[in-house]
């Protein structure tokens, strides 16, 4: 079995899933019943000056009968007296001292911050996160995202958390802004211990097409909600990316955005996060889903010989390279394995409508292939030109059976030539200038 | 013993309520979602009337059902019987391609009557209204069943005056009067038989051609005609005992379970089926579902050899029918004049001909006999109406399966008429043929059905929709591998 124990930046916790900060983490007794089902660390849901919440709050994107493969909210920081918050902090941690317990804060004055940083510490929180990053609401009284959004500010805020933090500090980042690593290095400039995120972007699911106003409506108004979910994966991994990859960052990551499966876990780890926080899957299925996240992640290492996170940790970040690097010479085409398809045609339509003609229709007759895919006589059946094939991957993508479109690599004896080797080339008149696709 | 009605209404109205009841919403929306959208789908080929089945089943995935039913009904004027009665096992949902990925085929049938349903219960008007200026070309189509009907819309929706002559007092044919009523209610029927008439077809029942108005009459006033005549009466058994009155032609049977309060229909304790195709099994659950405390099927042949589809076999033996194969009845027997038992005897092949096993005959009680052992062809009527018209050897309307012309030029055909017998939606892929056939005909021009967006672009082989033959993709698949 392998070692799931985690380590960031000096926060440890028996396994690196963390409830993140959010509804799921509002309460001790939220707290107390994550631990129970096997969570390594809480978030707890941002402590400041409490506010005050409306109905509705959540909003959720679905996809044919998929319910909320995307999640957003207007719901604000913690509505509960910071004393509360703390009080509940120091009881979690004193039934579970091995685990870990962050107190998300957000204030706004540098003596608020002082005194909050120094009541978490009290409290025997293992560390600190410091939310920069809510869309909605607070960036309105220039907190959350108004900092995360402007570095110079994060910067000077968390030098202030810095002046009087004794636990490690994390600075979660919010996507809502265009280059995230130029917030990331801002906490690295303050001092920070380490870095989270993606925090929840702006959004809106949907509007509701009979009275015109999005959800979550209040009476008659909707605002710009935080989005998370499955659906912001893809952007939460490149973010994550973008900071691991960037050496002047150089900061433990909590990785953060869409995780629901140890295998999105295992993507994150790679990509350079060292724990990992999960909220929306909580919301939808419970704090019992934790189990199917160890399991799978152990059970995945172990298959892969690995015995700690470290050895998965960061795996991916440089397979991720400008793409003046990549090899212009390098070929796959689409092969079709006809014992395997069911006649859908929908390769075919795809590359005829959608990228490059390269798959025609044939009389299964003429293509040896029995009675053809779908079992109907004579029906015509996609064939790949694969001289014509151009290798972009649609066809494999809409493909609804598993390894039936395969993208096989093409020997051309052609010798490696990225975009930059041709533009030196090109200078220097080794070679004429390929000519455009017909 | 005269044969009297055996369970209540309540009881009869239980066990009449419909074998696939309507989807909901939600279950039509996860099934819609299951569907891939193929392109050049299968299940569009395998239709012969090709329905865009896909472009239907997004359409209700994504929350517009009525313009999926706009869809089907282009396609299929009856897309809300056909959804019920069509056999889709061996048609579309038969091809449909996830069954190649170990899943269950999308519910085609269901889907289609989910939209269906939607527009009828609504009241809404999908179609658009047939051309306001019209051809001046007129359209005479005899029997106002699944061939005439399609036949009847399509020219309708091209701009020809059409009328229909149909002997019955109301149309709809089988889809009207010969329908298992747990797969469907005749008020579906006569919904469609409305939706037809919103076209501007003029429908007159209750005339009969050749009796109530001649030949010469429709020649003169015509400019083509359309034959859906369909079958004629069940075929006779020839045996003794045949003329007693609880002998009854199934389709008889069936009708009557459509036009009378079920509580009133008569019913038989022990009955006996004679044959075993489709409508067999119709007859035998639904003496069954009418109170019998035994139904059996008689079949001279084998299990394997059955014509009904095997479908329909389980349901039967699910409903408690019995199955009497290799035996043939040799006399209805009768007591003080009414049906006390028939007398079979065992059959055997010899040189492949089923012949009689000597010395094994038994009787089975029974009080009411139900034949259904096919129907009669129609070609002594065909042969009064139109002397110059040419049969084949089965009796059926020889004519051009792409257009429906026959030997005379202005005569078309289609349907049973024109087919020996074959399903409602084969019917009216028929009919629809016969119209642009009938088009092409009177115009001189080539109606094209509009490309459906499914199909748009797809490289021309043999696939097409509406075929010649419903694919048995299974069968065919077997047949192969021999």
């Amino acid at each position: 079995m392998a070692d799931l124990s985690c380590n960031l930046a000096g926060i440890k916790s028996p396994n690196p899933f963390w409830v993140a900060s959010g509804p799921p983490a509002n309460t001790g007794y939220q707290a107390h019943r994550a631990f129970e089902a096997g969570w390594g660390g809480v978030v707890w849901k941002t402590i400041g000056t409490p506010i005050i919440n409306v109905a509705s709050r959540y909003s959720a994107l679905n996809y044919g009968p998929q319910r909320m493969i995307g999640l957003n909210n207007i719901e604000l920081i913690s509505d509960r007296a910071p004393e509360v918050n703390f009080r509940e902090i120091a009881e979690v941690k004193q039934r579970w001292p091995h685990h870990a317990v962050i107190a998300s804060l957000m204030v706004e004055t540098r003596e608020q911050w002082h005194e909050f940083v120094q009541r978490a510490a009290d409290a025997g929180a293992d560390g600190i996160e410091l939310n920069y990053g809510c869309p909605h609401g607070m960036c309105e009284r220039g907190m959350g995202s108004a900092v995360g959004q402007q570095p110079a500010v994060a910067e000077k805020i968390t030098g202030w958390v810095m002046e009087k933090a004794t636990i490690p500090v994390i600075v979660k980042l919010t996507p809502n802004i265009t280059d995230v690593t130029m917030a990331a290095r801002a906490a690295k400039r303050a001092g920070a211990n380490a870095i989270s995120l993606i925090n929840t972007i702006n959004s809106i699911t949907n509007v509701n097409l009979d009275t015109f106003v999005p959800e979550p409506t209040v009476r008659g108004f909707s605002s710009h909600g935080g989005y998370c979910g499955p659906a912001v994966k893809p952007i939460a991994l490149n973010m994550v990316q973008a900071c691991a990859a960037d050496p002047d960052v150089g900061l433990p990551i909590s990785g953060i955005g869409g995780i629901t499966s140890w295998r999105d876990a295992a993507e994150f780890i790679a990509l350079g996060s060292t724990s990992l926080q999960v909220c929306t899957a909580i919301m939808h299925y419970g704090f019992r889903i934790v189990e199917d996240l160890n399991e799978g992640l152990s059970a995945y290492l172990d298959s892969k010989g690995m015995k700690t996170l470290a050895d998965l940790r960061g795996k991916s970040v440089q397979t991720l390279q400008k793409w003046e690097n990549l090899d212009l010479h390098w070929q796959r085409v689409a092969r079709i394995d006809y014992d395997k398809c069911i006649g859908c045609n929908l390769c075919y339509i795809a590359c005829e409508d959608g990228a490059h003609q390269c798959i025609d229709l044939k009389s299964p007759d003429e293509l040896k292939v029995g009675l053809g895919p779908g079992r109907v006589p004579h029906k015509p059946v996609p064939k790949v030109r694969e001289a014509d094939c151009v290798g972009c991957n649609l066809c494999s993508l809409v493909c609804p059976v598993d390894d039936c479109i395969t993208m096989t690599v093409i020997e051309n004896g052609q010798a490696p030539m990225t975009w930059s080797n041709y533009q030196d080339r090109l200078a220097k008149g080794e070679m004429k200038a390929i000519p455009p696709h017909p | 013993m005269p044969l009297s009605p055996l369970l209540s209404a309540d009881a009869l109205a239980a066990n009449f309520t419909e074998l696939k009841p309507p989807l909901r919403p939600q279950e039509a929306l996860v099934e819609a979602t299951r569907c891939l959208y193929c392109f050049d789908a299968p299940c569009i080929t395998a239709c012969p009337t090709g329905i865009d089945i896909p472009a239907f089943i997004k359409k209700i995935a994504f929350g517009n059902p009525a313009s999926a039913a706009k869809t089907i009904l282009t396609a299929n004027i009856l897309g809300a019987s056909c959804a019920r009665v069509c056999p889709t096992a061996v048609l579309c949902e038969g091809a449909c391609v996830l069954e190649d990925r170990d899943e269950q085929p999308i519910m085609i049938g269901r889907l289609q009557r989910y939209a269906t349903d939607f527009v009828e219960q609504r009241g809404l008007r999908v179609l658009p209204p047939p051309p306001a200026k019209k051809s001046g070309k007129r359209i005479a189509v005899i029997g106002a069943g699944p061939a005439g009907l399609g036949c009847a819309a399509e020219l309708a929706q091209l701009g020809h005056s059409v009328t229909i002559f149909e002997k019955q007092t109301q149309a709809g044919g089988l889809n009207t009067y010969g329908i298992a009523y747990y797969k469907m209610k005749p008020q579906v029927s006569l919904a469609e038989v409305e939706l037809v008439k919103s076209l501007g077809v003029e429908l007159r029942t209750g005339v009969a051609v050749g009796k109530d108005v001649a030949v010469a009459q429709l020649e003169q006033d015509y400019d083509a005609i359309f034959i859906g005549v369909g079958l004629g009466a069940a075929t006779k058994l020839r045996i003794p005992g045949e003329d007693l009155p609880e002998v009854v032609d199934a389709l008889d049977f069936i009708s009557q379970i459509h036009t009378r309060p079920l509580h009133q229909i008569p019913a038989g304790r022990r009955v006996a089926v004679i044959g075993c195709g489709n409508t067999a099994i119709d007859a035998v659950t639904q003496a069954k579902r009418l109170g019998a405390n035994r139904a059996f099927i008689v079949y001279r042949r084998d299990e394997a050899d059955m014509s009904a589809y095997g479908f329909e076999y389980e349901h039967a033996k699910h409903d408690g029918a019995q199955f009497i194969f290799k035996a043939a009845p040799l006399e209805v027997i009768a007591t003080d004049g009414h049906v006390s038992g028939l007398r079979l005897i065992l059959t055997h092949l010899v040189n492949g001909k089923v012949e009689p096993v000597m010395g094994s005959e038994w009787t089975e009680p029974c009080d009411l006999v139900l034949k259904a052992v096919g129907q009669e062809k129609q070609a002594k009527l065909i042969h009064d109406l139109f002397p110059a018209l040419s049969v084949d050897v089965r009796g059926v309307i020889t004519h051009d399966p792409l257009t429906g012309q026959t030997n005379v030029p202005h005569l078309f055909a289609g349907g049973d008429a024109g087919n020996g017998g074959r399903e409602v939606v084969n019917a009216v892929g028929e009919g629809k043929k016969a119209a642009h056939g009938i088009h092409a005909f009177l115009t001189k021009q080539k109606a094209v059905p509009p490309v459906q967006p499914s199909r748009l672009g797809a490289k021309q082989g043999s696939s097409g929709s509406g075929l010649l033959k419903p694919i048995r993709a299974h069968e065919l698949e077997a047949a192969l591998k021999k």
